[in-house]
Order: C-alpha cells, then sequence, then structure tokens
C-alpha cells in the first residue's frame, strides 16, 4: 500500500501544478489591474506607481510572475485581503472546518441513502421498491440544491418553524446542548448536499450491482451454500464498488459547487460563501487563493478515492 | 413514422391480419422500411415516462415562446399597488416585490434559459466532439496529451472556477457586447467550456472501437483520406451516446446559469432568468413564497424532463443498454 499511495501523490502533483497554471492564466489573460486600487486613487503619482509595479515585479515576463506567484502560494504567503485587511491563510483557515464538517457530514448522509437502496433495488430489479426509488433518485438529482434549500427552509423554518435557517457560528453554549444546536442548524445544509449526491449515487450503485450480479462467480458462491446475505455482501457488493469508487470520485468537484450554494443560502460561514463575499466585493486575493484551496481539496478527495480503490481491489496497488 | 408501424405490430400477435397474405406484406415493410432513426424512435416510445416529458417539455418551449404573444405585460411594469400579489386572474403567477408580474418574467426567464442551456451544449458537444475525434483517430502523443487535459479539467473545481471566470471577464465583456449579449455569451462560454470533456472521452472511446471495425477498414481500402473516414464513416456512427450527453448537457448547463443567477452573479437584475427571480425572491420566502415556488418549479420540471428524454434516448440511441 505505501509505495502505490506513495504513486498516487506523485501522479497528484503534476495536476495541481496545472490547476495552478490554469488558474494564473484565467487570472492573467483578465483585463484590469490588480493594482486599479492604486491606479484610480489620484493620491499616488505615477513615479510611485511605476516603482511599486517595479518592485512587485508586475512587468516581468509571465512565466517569471507565475513561477513567483507559486513560490508564494506553496510558502503560505497567500497576501491579505482587500476589504478585512487580515491575512489571506488565516481568513481561509478560520472557515475550512465549518466546510469540511458540512461536506463530510454530507457525504455520510450520502452513502447512507445510496448503498442500501442502490443494492437493494439491483438485487430486485424492476420490482415495486426499485421502481419507487428509481424514480424519486430521478426527482432528487433533477432538483437543483438551491431550490431544494428553499423549499426545506419553506417547510421546516418558516412553516413549521422546527428549525433555524441562518446557521450560527457563535453559538453560546456548552455540551450537550451545544450540539444539539449545532446539529440542528446543520440538518438542513446536510441534507440539502446529502440527498442530492445519495440520489445520483444510487443510480451508479444500482447499475454498478446490476453489472455484477449475473457473473459466473457469483453462481458458484451461491451455489457454494453461502447465505444470500453473504454472497451480496462479500461478493458482489465489494465488487460492484470498484467502478461506483471513480464515479464518486468525479463527481466531486460538483459536490464542492453544491456546498458553494448551500453555504450561501444558509449562510454557513464556510469557504463557499467567503468566495462569493469576495467577489461581490472585488477582494481579488481571497478570490484566488480559495479557488485554489477548493482545488486542493478536489485532488485530496481524489486521492482519498485512490487509496479506496485500492482497498477495494488489492490488484490495482501492486500494479 | 409510416415505417416503424409494421415493426410494433409484428412485435404483437399477428391477429389483426386476419388472413395469410398480412404477414408477408408486414415483413416486406420491415426489410425496406426501417430506417435507424424510425427503429430509435420505435425504442424510444417504449419509454413511457420519456415520451411524457418530450409533450410536457415541448408544451412548456411553446408557452415561453408563444405566451408573449398572447400575455403582454411588459416584464418591467412597476406597480406599488399590487406589491407581493398572492396569484391571481390578473396575475397568475402573482407580483413580486415592485409589483411586477411573475407569470411575464417567467415567460422571459425561460426564453433565456433554454437558449442558454442550447446554446451551451452545442458549445460543449463541438468542442468535446472535436478534442474526443483529435485523439481517437491520432492515439500517440496527441492522445495523451489531450486526455490529460480532459483529466485536469475534469478535476477543476467548476463552479468556483465559473465564479472566477465571471467575476474576472464581467465587465470588459458587457463593454464590448452590451448587458445582455456580455453576459449571454459570457455564461454560454464558460459553461460549455466546463462541461465538453465527458463528451470527449465518448467520442475517443467510440472512435478506439470504430477505426477498427469492418466497414471503416473497407472504406480505407478503398482509398478514403483521413477526414473522409472520420466524418463520413466514424463519426456518425459514434453520434449516439454524444446525442445522450448533449441532452443532459442542456439540462446541466440550465443548472448552471440558474445557478450563478441565484448567486447573484449571473444575468444582472433587469433580465429576469429563472435563477434570478429566485435569488431576488428569497428574502421574501416568508411573505411571499408563490414567488420562489414558481421559478424554482419550472427549472425543476425543465431539467426533470430533460433528464427523462435523455435516458429515453440512451435506451433508443445507445445499443449496449438495450435489454
Amino acid at each position: 500500500m505505501g509505495p502505490y499511495l506513495l504513486r498516487r501523490i506523485l501522479i497528484a502533483l503534476p495536476s495541481l501544478l496545472g490547476i495552478s497554471a490554469v488558474l494564473f492564466t484565467v487570472l492573467a489573460l483578465a483585463p484590469g489591474d490588480p493594482f486599479e486600487e492604486l491606479a484610480t486613487n489620484p493620491n499616488v503619482p505615477a513615479e510611485v506607481k511605476q516603482m511599486l509595479r517595479a518592485k512587485f515585479g508586475l512587468d516581468d515576463p509571465v512565466w517569471q510572475r507565475y513561477f513567483r506567484w507559486l513560490a508564494a502560494m506553496l510558502q503560505g504567503d497567500w497576501g491579505y485581503s482587500f476589504i478585512s485587511r487580515v491575512d489571506v491563510d488565516q481568513l481561509i483557515l478560520q472557515r475550512v472546518p465549518v466546510t469540511l464538517a458540512v461536506i463530510g457530514a454530507s457525504q455520510v448522509v450520502a452513502l447512507l441513502v445510496a448503498l442500501p437502496i442502490g443494492i437493494i433495488s439491483a438485487v430486485r430489479p424492476y420490482s415495486w421498491f426499485d421502481r419507487i426509488f428509481s424514480t424519486l433518485a430521478f426527482i432528487g438529482f433533477s432538483l437543483p440544491t438551491f431550490f431544494t434549500g428553499i423549499l426545506l427552509i419553506l417547510l421546516f423554518s418558516i412553516t413549521l418553524d422546527w428549525l433555524p435557517f441562518v446557521y450560527r457560528a457563535d453559538i453560546a453554549a456548552t455540551g450537550w446542548e451545544w450540539w444539539w444546536l449545532h446539529i440542528k442548524q446543520s440538518l438542513m445544509p446536510v441534507m440539502v448536499l446529502g440527498l442530492f449526491q445519495g440520489a445520483s449515487w444510487m443510480r451508479y450503485v444500482r447499475s454498478a450491482v446490476l453489472d455484477v450480479i449475473k457473473l459466473d462467480y457469483v453462481t458458484t458462491a451461491r451455489s457454494k451454500g453461502l447465505r444470500e446475505r453473504v454472497v451480496i455482501m462479500k461478493h458482489v457488493v465489494r465488487n460492484a464498488l470498484i467502478p461506483v469508487v471513480t464515479l464518486v470520485a468525479l463527481t466531486m468537484p460538483a459536490v464542492f459547487g453544491g456546498a458553494i450554494v448551500t453555504e450561501q443560502i444558509f449562510r454557513i460561514p464556510g469557504i463557499g460563501s467567503l468566495l462569493i463575499d469576495a467577489i461581490l466585493r472585488n477582494d481579488t486575493p481571497v478570490i484566488m487563493a480559495v479557488t485554489f484551496v477548493f482545488s486542493c481539496l478536489v485532488i485530496l478527495f481524489n486521492l482519498i478515492a485512490d487509496l479506496l480503490y485500492g482497498w477495494l481491489d488489492p490488484r490495482i496497488s501492486f500494479r | 413514422m409510416a415505417g416503424s408501424t409494421p415493426v410494433s405490430v409484428s412485435a404483437e400477435p399477428p391477429s389483426p391480419l386476419g388472413g395469410p397474405g398480412g404477414v408477408p406484406a408486414a415483413r416486406g415493410a420491415r426489410i425496406t422500411g426501417t430506417s435507424p432513426w424510425a427503429e430509435a424512435w420505435r425504442r424510444f416510445r417504449r419509454h413511457k415516462m420519456a415520451v411524457l416529458s418530450l409533450v410536457l417539455l415541448l408544451l412548456m418551449v411553446a408557452l415561453v415562446f408563444l405566451g408573449p404573444l398572447v400575455w403582454r405585460v411588459p416584464i418591467n411594469d412597476i406597480d406599488f399597488t399590487a406589491r407581493l400579489a398572492t396569484p391571481s386572474w390578473k396575475h397568475p403567477m402573482g407580483t413580486d416585490d415592485l409589483g411586477q408580474d411573475i407569470f411575464a418574467r417567467m415567460l422571459y426567464g425561460g426564453r433565456i434559459s433554454i437558449a442558454v442551456g442550447l446554446a451551451a451544449m452545442t458549445m460543449a458537444i463541438f468542442v468535446g466532439v472535436l478534442i474526443g475525434a483529435i485523439a481517437g483517430i491520432s492515439r500517440g502523443w496527441i492522445d495523451t496529451a489531450l486526455m490529460w487535459l480532459t483529466d485536469l479539467f475534469l478535476s477543476l473545481p467548476q463552479l468556483p472556477l465559473l465564479l472566477l471566470v465571471i467575476y474576472l471577464f464581467r465587465d470588459s465583456l458587457k463593454a464590448a457586447f452590451g448587458v445582455e449579449m456580455g453576459v449571454f455569451i459570457l455564461i454560454v462560454l464558460v459553461i460549455g467550456g466546463f462541461r465538453w470533456m465527458p463528451v470527449a472521452r465518448l467520442v475517443r472511446a467510440q472512435f478506439f472501437s470504430l477505426r477498427e471495425k469492418e466497414f471503416v477498414e473497407a472504406a480505407r481500402a478503398l482509398g478514403a483520406s483521413v477526414p473522409r473516414q472520420v466524418l463520413r464513416h466514424i463519426l456518425p456512427n459514434s453520434l449516439g451516446p454524444v446525442i445522450v450527453a448533449g441532452t443532459i448537457d442542456v439540462a446541466a448547463a440550465i443548472i448552471a446559469e440558474s445557478t450563478l443567477s441565484f448567486l447573484g452573479l449571473g444575468f444582472p437584475p433587469d433580465i429576469p432568468t429563472w435563477g434570478r427571480i429566485l435569488f431576488d425572491s428569497k428574502d421574501y420566502l416568508d411573505i411571499a413564497p408563490h414567488w420562489a415556488l414558481f421559478p424554482g418549479l419550472a427549472i425543476f420540471l425543465t431539467v426533470l424532463t430533460i433528464n427523462f428524454i435523455g435516458d429515453g434516448l440512451r435506451d433508443a440511441l445507445d445499443p449496449r443498454k438495450v435489454m
């Protein structure tokens, strides 16, 4: 497993570089000047402007600027926010845990929904259970997250008044009450994200299990006299999950997109809402850094998927 | 669909044909009259939900495009006496906080949503087919490089990047093409530019298997040039999965546009797309829920019907999936 993990990390590094190159290209191609703040300020004389440009190397060739930017990013020097005058890395570090908690919890919900329902649907294809849940899954992933969020707020916050619809980071309670309030306020965002993911994963699980369940080795396992439960859980599901892991890894970027929308609806103070705020206030350093963090998170989750892949199919880690 | 009728009859017991003469006639029609498209339509019709969705979607499209001819209320007619009115005969979907008629705004927004969906899909398909075809026909290092690019794009976090690109390029495109057109071009380019990867992979896989098939080999033996092999023989045969992917892409583009507008970063407030109406309505959820429900339902129904149609097209066009 060790060498396999090392190999995957070595493969992930070039894509991280590629993503940083894409990000920097977009920024470099963009019209306008990162120093617009100074350029529009009449109190700054032209010579000072020139000196500042030379000092920060804004007139150097693009590739030099790229490597300087990359080196700064790698050393943790992410600049400071134009708006709040705080270092960007601190701003992001404050907010990443919330985002990761919401995303993590929603992935668990998605798995808890997708795995059992997908497996049961595939074991009994075209039964009433399969029909009902296939239709529900179709509805589930056709409902955009922003609309589900609004529907849940309408139902649980406004009509029933059970759950708060604004997420508060500064809850002044301790012990069980702190946990209870946190669970109460994260319930809706986690459900919005989790059910959306669960609906599309359920279809993957179902079709993957259907592909495997008719294979000869499953028949062999049955004819050995193994109980149906063992056949399904040990022989079918483990092999069916291999393609599912790939597909789940491919949907990770979409998960982060959904997280941005959900954070915006429920006003969760995560990096998604930080990004939106920064865009609305033209805070370029924060925008670049958050986009970069999102890219890193996608690659991190892809690495986790690779690890799962190696565990599910040991042949891969020996290759 | 005259050609397909005998086929579906022969799939059922041939009793309505009566005499023995009916059967050969039906068989003759089957041999001469079933084009691949008629065959695909026959398979598509078996998917009940897909047919229902097609009818529903066509109805919605007709309403959105023909509705303004009948419903002549302007989209920006401000009327403070009818603020946040609930649905009535005068305002079938109620009014918003400025007393503007939501139904008229929905009709307008629907046209934009559909236009964005179709244009972004065209863009995604064009880029995807181009890259997939080049990778599939040239193989070697070009293929490796293009697939690395595809994988790189697949692992990009799309929504943050969409937002970044829109943030950086919004103003200059607005200046170049006007507010409405500039935002439209930007959104179509960006959504299309981030959705071509699955198509490229599909096309490449199709090219890999098709270029070894006998009919392509025959064309090659007859001296067909590479562009002719691609355009006349390989590409038309690889279009089935591409059409399916393209259908799903329309839905994805509509969701992407609505998401951008919902975040307040898509079309400006005077251009009421469905996502924008939803964005405007979300501060009035407690007093005017109808304002949010109608655009949300419209997006949901459009996406749902397009997804069902895609599912039906997969049954119809993708031979591997036919049971």
